[in-house]
């Protein structure tokens, strides 16, 4: 019994493993962390934009250069207070159905009642005007074409949705059509052969939702799937290792940083903050935790945002007695057991976090041990990151450690903006508001010459670094395992989209 | 007579426990997801658009699209009248029906817990038979150690280990995923080792209890084979214990079905049920737990049937 088992399991094994032999070339296997609960584009639109299943607007290159989507062309008028998208001729939906400047505007209609990109611009209106799509602002708003590239703002055909307005299929106008989709572990896709640019060599591509980085490093070293993204240092460690594949390590514009309350009593002079941050040993952290020393956060912008990367300014580091030295000028004294107290207040603080990113959890502990040899005791909360948000929005929050995505689109503007403008922001500054930032910030906002934002920009990262609302410790590295022989794959420091219709096998 | 009436009460009874089970469920899952701290529709709004956009302005979206500031009472009636006209409700987060979400999981759990359960038996009934007509032989020894060794390794190692000999180092499986029959082994193979090791011991027990009973004796004195006594006797009297014990055993199904699904990627039931609690998704933790409960109850009355038909005292008894 168990013997026939055995030879029948073998058997089938074998079958169907030649198979997938002769079948592939032509297919493409994609294994990811981020599961695709739904339909809707304000909670999967990443995965069916990644996926080439629905397109945006405008797009953008892998350096972030704004280029021609769905719409061929922008402009803004003179006051700065009306864009006008002309849409692309002869481009049809999955369905067959064409796409029209009616549905464009109804779709960024939807995306702006739902949470999403477009929430962080001053928009009005948003109307069809014969082939154009017209988006009226309150204010100008110079970035309104770069939050046109983000998956929240992709244009789904009508019959995609029902009568209550939510989505019921991925109906896009993509190079490639949803096949079937299991949610919220898998998506296949095949080729659109009518669609309107590129068409893919690739006739179908798999995507599998694994949340376990142990499993995506055992799916890439058996050849399973072919592009596996997010490895964990060991499973990246060992892939390195193996002929089959080719890891890559991009800088991408994420960074894990402290959210400081800058309006409770101990952190409300940006002394303190600093003090906080000369304790912390990141480059300790950036090499045992996240492992990947050159990723040491020097500014919260990292090289990968290079209009606000900046070279002049002086990079963060460690320094314990100039950290003691500063709290000692708050009126800060040790204690009996090396915590520091003031008017018989001791500086604890609580540290809230989440395990969502496995090193975060990790980091707070190392944040623990740096901190208490200046004298400042640390307590860690791990639980859900919307206690983060409803802990800015209550005031009871101190500290917040989290990864911050300033390259949701090309011109991070519209996060900086929501991050640190006026009243500060959920995943951004607490109580802490600067005028001179916030009128830079504005200004930024406002135009798109470059030379005019320079300026406005360095303001604004020369007060970050020195008044530190966040304290950046490392910046994110996108890890990929890419199987040889597949050619034109390029990484997206933006992890915007896979672009998956300028991929193909090379003939062995 | 006796025998349909017997059967009938037994489904009666059955029947009624499963109204209980989805009252039950139902409120007492409503009132821990009611208990848990923090604020739901900061949870929701955080499972829904992910960490990049989530924020207290999504929340509030969410909690007057769900009606969250309702009293609780309101809640929970809303629910118990839905679930009479047998409607699980939307999920808080993916907005689809959990009754459609349900049938893609659970039928994805069922397949998986009842492939491992097969597996189990396959690898624990002819251990545990050769170990029970020798206790305390070598192999008795040996199958006891591995016994040990397999049910003290967490599933999920177990897993990986399984992965990396079987599809990295002889290609022989897909790693993870679920698209074809294939993929459903290693699972299936890393719940039934687990479950095989306690169970090949009951089968091992069982055996080596009825081989010492006094009518194992009286059948051989008769004139029986050992191989007809084994046959006719040892087996259909072990297999009652063994039968119970799978039972028993649905609930370490359950608990192993969580990670075995994360480890391999598999869109099931204890899967979704973890991420329902953590994104508060109320009307999906109702629906799985519920799910859960009834699946409980229908299997139970399948084992009540099967030691039913195998062992006829119990017909004539009721």
């Amino acid at each position: 019994m168990l013997k026939a088992l055995a030879l029948t399991m073998v058997a089938t094994g074998m079958l169907t493993s030649q198979i997938s032999i002769a079948a592939d070339k032509t297919q493409l296997n994609i294994s990811s962390p981020w599961e695709i609960a739904s339909y809707e584009p304000s909670v999967s639109g990443f995965a069916f934009y990644r996926l080439g299943v629905m397109e945006t607007l405008v797009d953008a290159t892998v350096e972030g250069v704004l280029e021609p989507g769905l719409a061929t062309a922008w402009e803004m008028s003179d006051d700065g207070l009306s864009w006008r998208f002309s849409l692309r001729n002869g481009v049809s939906f999955h369905d067959g159905s064409p796409l029209t400047a009616q549905i464009a505007a109804a779709a960024l209609q939807r995306a702006f009642a739902n949470p999403g990109m477009l929430k962080k611009a001053p928009i009005s209106a948003i109307e069809a005007d014969q082939d154009d799509v017209v988006i009226s602002l309150d204010r100008p708003f110079a970035a309104l074409p770069a939050l046109l590239t983000h998956n929240t703002t992709v244009i789904a055909a009508p019959a995609a949705i029902n009568e209550d307005g939510a989505h019921i299929a991925a109906i896009g106008t993509g190079p490639f059509a949803v096949d079937t989709f299991t949610p919220p572990q898998s998506l296949d896709v095949k080729r659109f052969e009518d669609y309107w640019g590129d068409k893919a060599q690739l006739e179908k591509v798999s995507y599998l939702a694994a949340g376990r980085a142990e499993t995506r490093a055992l799916l890439a070293e058996s050849g399973d799937a072919d592009l596996v993204f997010s490895l964990d240092p060991s499973g990246y460690a060992r892939l390195t290792g193996i002929d089959s594949v080719e890891t890559r390590a991009v800088p991408i514009p994420r960074v894990v940083a402290l959210k400081l309350n800058a309006g409770h009593s101990f952190l409300e002079d940006p002394r303190a903050r600093n003090a906080l941050s000369l304790a912390i040993d990141r480059i300790g952290i950036a090499t045992a935790i996240t492992r990947f020393p050159e990723a040491t956060a020097s500014q919260l912008f990292p090289p990968a945002l290079d209009q606000w990367h900046s070279k002049e300014l002086q990079p963060l580091k460690q320094d314990i007695e100039a950290a003691k030295a500063l709290l000692a000028e708050l009126g800060w004294v040790a204690g009996d057991d090396g915590i520091l107290s003031r008017n018989d207040e001791r500086f604890s603080l609580l540290l809230r976090t989440f395990p969502d990113r496995p090193e975060l959890p990790l980091i707070a502990a190392a944040l623990q041990a740096q901190w208490r040899e200046i004298g400042v005791e640390l307590n860690i909360s791990v639980s859900s990151y919307s206690e983060i948000p409803a802990g800015h929005k209550d005031g009871s929050l101190h500290v917040a450690l989290y990864a911050r995505n300033y390259g949701l689109t090309p011109d991070p503007i519209g996060t900086v903006l929501q991050d640190f403008g006026p009243g500060g922001g959920d995943w951004g500054a607490m109580n802490w508001e600067n005028t001179e930032v916030a009128q830079a910030l504005q200004a930024i906002a406002a135009t798109d010459d470059q030379a005019k934002r320079d300026a406005d920009i360095a303001t604004v990262v020369k007060t970050l670094q020195a008044e530190l609302p966040l304290i950046p410790i490392v910046w994110y590295q996108h890890t990929v395992s890419v199987a040889k022989g597949l050619q034109g794959y390029v990484v997206d420091p933006l992890e915007r989209k896979y672009r998956l219709n300028n991929i193909s096998w090379s003939a062995e | 007579m006796i025998r349909s009436s017997g059967l009938w009460s037994a489904l009666a009874g059955r029947a009624s426990q499963a109204v209980l089970v989805a009252v039950v469920v139902g409120v007492v899952s409503f009132s821990m997801m009611q208990a848990l701290p923090g604020d739901s529709a900061y949870r929701i709004a955080a499972g829904r658009y992910g960490y990049d956009m989530m924020d207290a302005a999504s929340a509030d979206v969410v909690r007057t699209e769900l009606g969250l500031d309702k009293p609780t009472s309101v809640q929970l009636a809303n629910w118990l009248g839905s679930l009479a006209r047998l409607d699980l409700g939307k999920s808080a987060v993916t907005g689809n029906a959990v009754a459609d979400e349900l049938k893609v999981q659970l039928g994805h759990s069922l397949l998986l817990a009842g492939a491992g359960i097969l597996v189990s038996l396959i690898i624990a009934v002819p251990i545990g038979i050769a170990a029970g007509l020798r206790p305390g032989g070598a192999l008795d020894r040996i199958t006891l150690g591995a016994s040990i060794v397999l049910r003290a390794v967490p599933a999920f190692a177990l897993g990986v280990l399984l992965m990396l000999a079987l599809a990295v180092h002889i290609k022989l499986l897909p790693v993870a995923g679920f698209q074809s029959p294939k993929h459903l082994i290693l699972p299936a193979l890393t719940l039934g080792l687990g479950l095989a090791a306690v169970s090949s011991r009951v089968v091992r027990d069982a055996v080596s209890e009825a081989m010492a009973a006094d009518w194992q004796l009286f059948s051989r004195t008769k004139g029986l084979s050992s191989g007809q006594t084994l046959r006719r006797h040892v087996l259909r009297n072990a297999t009652l214990p063994v039968i119970a014990y799978i039972g028993v055993q649905l609930a370490y199904v359950i608990e192993g079905v969580v990670i075995v699904e994360s480890v391999f990627a598999w869109p099931g039931i204890g899967h979704a049920l973890v991420h329902a609690i953590f994104g508060r998704d109320v009307a999906m933790v109702q629906g799985t737990a519920l799910a859960l409960g009834l699946t409980y109850v229908v299997l139970n009355l399948i084992i009540d049937l099967c030691c039913h038909g195998i062992d006829p005292r119990r017909r004539s008894i009721t």
